[in-house]
């Protein structure tokens, strides 16, 4: 006898906290055969500003954690996304993918977590430095979290994406409000799942899915948010968001990979990509009396 | 930050009447000093000649004031005082062992009563440095106590020497110090003390952070009680254009108050020369020759 | 005392004048600086550039509109290829000479600058030239070790640089602009502000004078709408703009259609926080030169002032003796601590905050003693106490010598008061504890945190901002990020 299915809603990540939208909206998850696998909560212009405000609380824990910390947290993530690798690449299939490309999407992805991981404690080194300026004072440039980032993923590749702009934020010591349109959505809630058992802090990631179309425009405008990085959005989405950016002076990147581009770990790992989330301090003091 | 503000006082320009007023008024606020062992009878009577009237002739006019005191080794007390008998000069002996100050205090006390006795009007004083290094305050402070007692109403000046105290708040610290030693419980009146950089005998000697913390200690020590300590910097000022900077730093520290011999003086032998000499300039138009204005 | 009685007359020893007598070579007409020449406008307009220490008009200068930053964008754009193939080394060598001749012509320039700016000539002699012949200097050795800026990565110029810079450090931003740019291989269409364009023009002579190829280097004047202009350009592969806030947020919308790099330097409200543990004296100075330098015309000026309670008195008192020492007066002046403001307009909108800041119920300290020229633009060194943070001058930028003064208890409460401002340009901390000290810098929202010391700048060292004071750096290896690809 055939027994019925319980079909998963996933639902939204905000603040360690597992809501569903504030509007109740969800969208439905199919496989390649059209029929409803799972549901996904579909994020509202609240959910998107409950998300930012949960950064910013989430944002001092992650970012004055040592950097030694931050690494050991994310390659836990890494280590969690490899016990649920199996379920990942089923999502993944159901997206489209064949089995095997869904796995080395997985299998990718997690590389590229612990990559990422290995840049917490390093990165000050490659992007900052010491400036040789003409008086007696220590100078140094140090790189710093922005704060609260938004990063918009595209559909795909949908985990690796995904795992690339959030462990980039994270690596430098920001927050993270992603948003997955919803061909990702239900790798998108596996990620929140497993970022939520590996000691990540509450708020210090949190991951939206929906209709991002609907949320440039409360995102790009949020005053507590400092950057937001396009990977997947539209020209017309990306004027949207530099134009609702204006406001605060907050910084705008697009990233220029599609599809298999995402591949390549030396761009995606590049210090050069992940400046994208620094701030530099300059920092002077007088050495001598 | 302080060499920054010490080098701002050497940013000023100083042109025409000012320059010419202010190479007055350093004339006028000078210890000349002479401390060698060689020093002659001789020598010093020319000193003093020079001091009483230090251009050469024919004189400017109006006239180059005299230096405000002749500094000289205890030894020499008796001939200065016949030499400056009837000038507005005063006569400033070294006392208290210096340069080093490294006797015993009795006998550092004994130094300063001969020069006391021997007429003179001004003591400079040698502090224990090694005592204040070693963080024994109350010693410094008590033998600052035991020679004012020794000079009666002669003025005291007292030697820091910045030099070995080496930093800023080394210096500040034992500025702060000396002062408050000198004061306490004391009715003290204007230039009564001074704070003085340096014997001379090392270097740094008077650079101008050095001097710009204790105008500062003396600033804040005014701001506190009403009383004016003097400041004297000494050893290593030998153009007028450092004597300038020098004037510019007290005017804009403690305030013009300050800009008179009984508050501010300046140690220094050759630097009397060059202060004729561009006197001379100012009024004659062209440099006078070394030989025109050095004439002890 | 007697021995000195009636040599001198001590009380009232002051400085007579000490003007500085070189005279620049001022003509009384400049064209725009298009493809290695100068020419008139197409339009023939004109406006006038003023010495605001006098009023008096000191050139005719030519205002650009469309048809002549075309022309300057297509200078740019054919001068481009030659200049980006060129040898790193061989490019380098002309930032040196460019640098060399403004060392021998930096005299001229300071007076220039002082003429047409307003600012001290103290200022423009011993801080912006040196800091712009330092830039290009600094940067001209960068043109042939760009390989070894950006490990693993090659880099290419990004082609013709939209650049438009302020009043305040006419020429240092220029030299600001230019020399990263130049030095990484692009093209420029520069826009200088419309009250202070003499030393960019000057410099344009020195390039011909260098044999800078024609078109490397374009200027065109003229006011906001030029440098829209300039901004918008459809030749523009990078937009680099330093001023306000508001300009930079329509610049930001303005541009943002377009995928190409915009950096932005903007304003501040800059916090300076003194410990009672700090030394004191130096924290005064860091204070003056904070608020007071070029007649506080600096965006990243410490115009906010956070004293520990327990030595607030002594501090302000201090400061106010302090205060009293500056110099107001003609800028040409050796002595003169604070010049003519910049413009009408600029002193227009300093008596307005000030005057908003008394409504508001803050006390207004103003000690100048001498009167203030009659003619042209003045404003004397001052500052409130008695301010509320949501006091408009806790808030907004005056650009202008007035500081805001108010205290705190605990160094959580400085930091969190320090931190309450859209700005986050820059902070000054003193104390002379050394951890505190980096506890409260890397708690800074700012871009630049001097400890212990205040407006110290340098072409190594990167500038700019954070949250609405702007983004992307100036100055040192970061700066050279926003010209390459």
């Amino acid at each position: 006898m055939s027994r019925l299915e319980v079909v998963k809603t996933g639902k939204l990540w905000i603040g360690g906290k597992w809501p569903r939208s504030e509007s109740g909206a969800t969208f439905p998850v199919t496989n390649p055969e059209g029929e409803v696998v799972a549901r996904c909560a579909s994020a509202s212009r609240k959910d998107s500003r409950d998300a930012v405000e949960a950064a910013r609380s989430g944002l001092g824990k992650w970012r004055d954690s040592t950097a030694m910390l931050r690494g050991q947290v994310m390659y836990r993530a890494a280590e969690m996304l490899e016990g649920r690798a199996a379920e990942l690449t089923e999502a993944l299939q159901f997206g489209g993918a064949g089995a095997a490309a869904a796995r080395q999407e997985v299998d990718a992805s997690i590389d590229r977590m612990v990559m990422l991981a290995g840049w917490c404690d390093k990165i000050h080194q490659v992007l900052g430095c010491q400036n040789s300026v003409a008086g007696p004072y220590h100078c140094f440039t140090i790189p710093q979290p922005c704060g609260v980032v938004v990063a918009f993923s595209p559909a795909e590749p949908a985990l690796l994406s995904l795992v690339t702009l959030v462990g980039a934020a994270m690596s430098i010591g920001n927050s993270v409000v992603a948003v997955a349109p919803p061909q990702a959505g239900l790798a998108a809630v596996l990620l929140g799942e497993v970022l939520a058992v590996s000691d990540v802090p509450a708020g210090a990631v949190n991951i939206l899915t929906g209709n991002q179309k609907d949320l440039v425009e409360p995102l790009g405008g949020h005053r507590e948010v400092a950057v937001v990085v396009s990977g997947g959005l539209s020209k017309a989405s990306r004027v949207a968001v530099r134009m609702a950016a204006a406001d605060g002076i907050r910084r705008v990147h697009a990233v220029p990979w599609t599809g298999s581009a995402w591949e390549d770990d030396e761009e995606t790992c590049s210090p050069w990509f992940l400046e994208q989330f620094v701030e530099f301090k300059t920092l002077w003091h007088p050495a001598a009396s | 930050m302080l060499a920054r503000r010490a080098a701002s006082f050497t940013k000023r320009s100083i042109k025409a009447d000012s320059k010419r007023s202010g190479l007055r008024l350093a004339v006028s606020m000078l210890d000349l000093t002479t401390l060698e062992g060689a020093d002659s009878p001789e020598l010093v009577r020319a000193l003093c000649r020079r001091a009483i009237a230090p251009c050469p002739v024919p004189p400017l006019n109006p006239p180059i004031p005299s230096v405000a005191a002749v500094c000289i080794y205890p030894r020499l007390v008796p001939i200065v005082r016949e030499a400056l008998a009837g000038s507005s000069v005063r006569v400033a002996s070294v006392a208290t062992g210096f340069p080093s100050g490294q006797a015993p205090l009795a006998m550092r006390l004994q130094d300063t009563q001969a020069a006391i006795e021997a007429g003179a009007d001004e003591i400079d004083m040698v502090i224990s440095r090694g005592a204040f290094l070693a963080g024994r305050c109350d010693e410094v402070a008590d033998e600052v106590r035991a020679v004012q007692d020794v000079c009666g109403d002669a003025h005291l000046k007292i030697i820091l020497e910045t030099g070995e105290l080496e930093t800023p708040d080394n210096i500040r610290r034992c500025a702060d110090l000396v002062i408050e030693a000198a004061s306490r419980d004391r009715d003290l009146g204007d230039g009564q003390v001074f704070v003085k950089t340096s014997t001379g005998k090392m270097s740094p000697a008077a650079t101008m952070p050095s001097v710009l913390l204790l105008l500062e200690s003396v600033r804040d020590h005014f701001n506190a009680t009403g009383v004016r300590i003097g400041v004297k910097p000494a050893g290593g000022i030998r153009k007028a254009k450092a004597a300038l900077h020098l004037l510019v730093m007290v005017r804009e520290t403690v305030g013009q108050d300050w800009l008179t011999p009984s508050l501010f003086r300046i140690g220094a032998s050759s630097l009397l020369d060059d202060l004729v000499r561009q006197l001379l300039w100012t009024s004659r138009g062209h440099y006078a020759a070394m030989h025109d204005v050095a004439v002890t | 005392m007697t021995q000195t009685e009636g040599a001198v007359a001590a009380a009232g020893w002051d400085y007579s004048p000490a003007p500085e007598r070189t005279r620049p070579d001022i003509e009384s007409e400049y064209g725009l600086f298009i493809d290695g020449e100068f020419r008139k406008s197409r339009s023939g307009k004109v406006f006038d550039t003023i010495n605001p220490a006098t009023g008096e008009r000191l050139a005719r200068i030519a205002q650009a509109d469309e048809a002549d930053v075309d022309a300057a964008m297509a200078a740019a754009r054919s001068a481009g290829p030659k200049w980006a193939r060129m040898k790193g080394r061989e490019r380098g060598k002309y930032l040196f000479r460019l640098a060399r001749r403004i060392q021998e012509c930096s005299r001229e320039l300071a007076v220039l600058e002082t003429m047409d700016g307003g600012k001290p000539i103290k200022e423009s002699r011993d801080v912006d030239l040196p800091l712009v012949a330092q830039h290009f200097f600094y940067h001209a050795g960068w043109a042939d070790k760009l390989q070894w800026a950006f490990a693993g990565r090659p880099v290419r110029p990004r082609g013709v640089c939209g650049q438009i810079i302020p009043w305040n450090f006419p020429l240092l931003m220029a030299a600001w602009k230019l020399a990263p740019a130049l030095a990484c291989g692009n093209t420029v269409v520069l826009k200088p502000a419309e009250t202070t364009p003499l030393t960019a023009l000057h410099l344009a002579r020195l390039m011909q004078e260098i044999d800078l190829p024609p078109g490397v280097v374009n200027i065109v004047t003229g006011f906001g709408e030029t440098g829209r202009l300039v901004a918008t350009h459809s030749a523009v592969r990078k937009v680099a703009f330093t001023g306000s806030t508001g300009v930079g947020r329509t610049l930001m919308q303005e541009t943002a259609g377009r995928e190409i790099p915009l950096t932005l330097e903007l304003g501040g409200k800059s916090p300076n926080i003194v410990f009672a543990d700090a030394a004191i004296d130096q924290a005064i100075e860091g204070v003056v030169g904070g608020i007071w330098f070029n007649q506080g015309h600096v965006c990243c000026a410490g115009s906010r002032l956070f004293v520990e309670e327990s030595i607030l008195e002594t501090f302000v008192s201090a400061l106010r003796d302090r205060m009293k020492q500056l110099r107001v007066g003609d800028p040409l002046d050796k002595n003169t601590d604070i010049g003519a403001i910049n413009s009408e307009g600029q002193l227009e909108r300093i008596r307005s905050l000030v005057r908003t800041g008394q409504e508001e119920g803050a006390i207004l300290h103003d000690v100048q003693a001498e009167p203030l020229p009659k003619k042209g633009c003045w404003f004397p060194p001052c500052f409130f106490t008695g301010v509320q943070p949501s006091h408009t001058v806790a808030r907004e930028e005056i650009f202008g010598p007035v500081l805001s003064v108010m205290s705190f208890r605990t160094p959580e409460e400085a930091i969190r008061r320090a931190n309450a401002t859209p700005y986050g340009l820059a902070a000054g901390i003193w104390t002379d504890k050394g951890s505190k000290i980096f506890e409260i810098a890397s708690r800074m929202d700012a871009g630049i945190v001097w400890c212990n010391s205040y407006n110290q700048f340098d072409a190594a060292a990167p500038f700019g901002g954070v949250k609405e004071s702007g983004f992307g750096r100036e100055g040192g290896l970061h700066g050279l990020r926003a010209y390459v690809r």
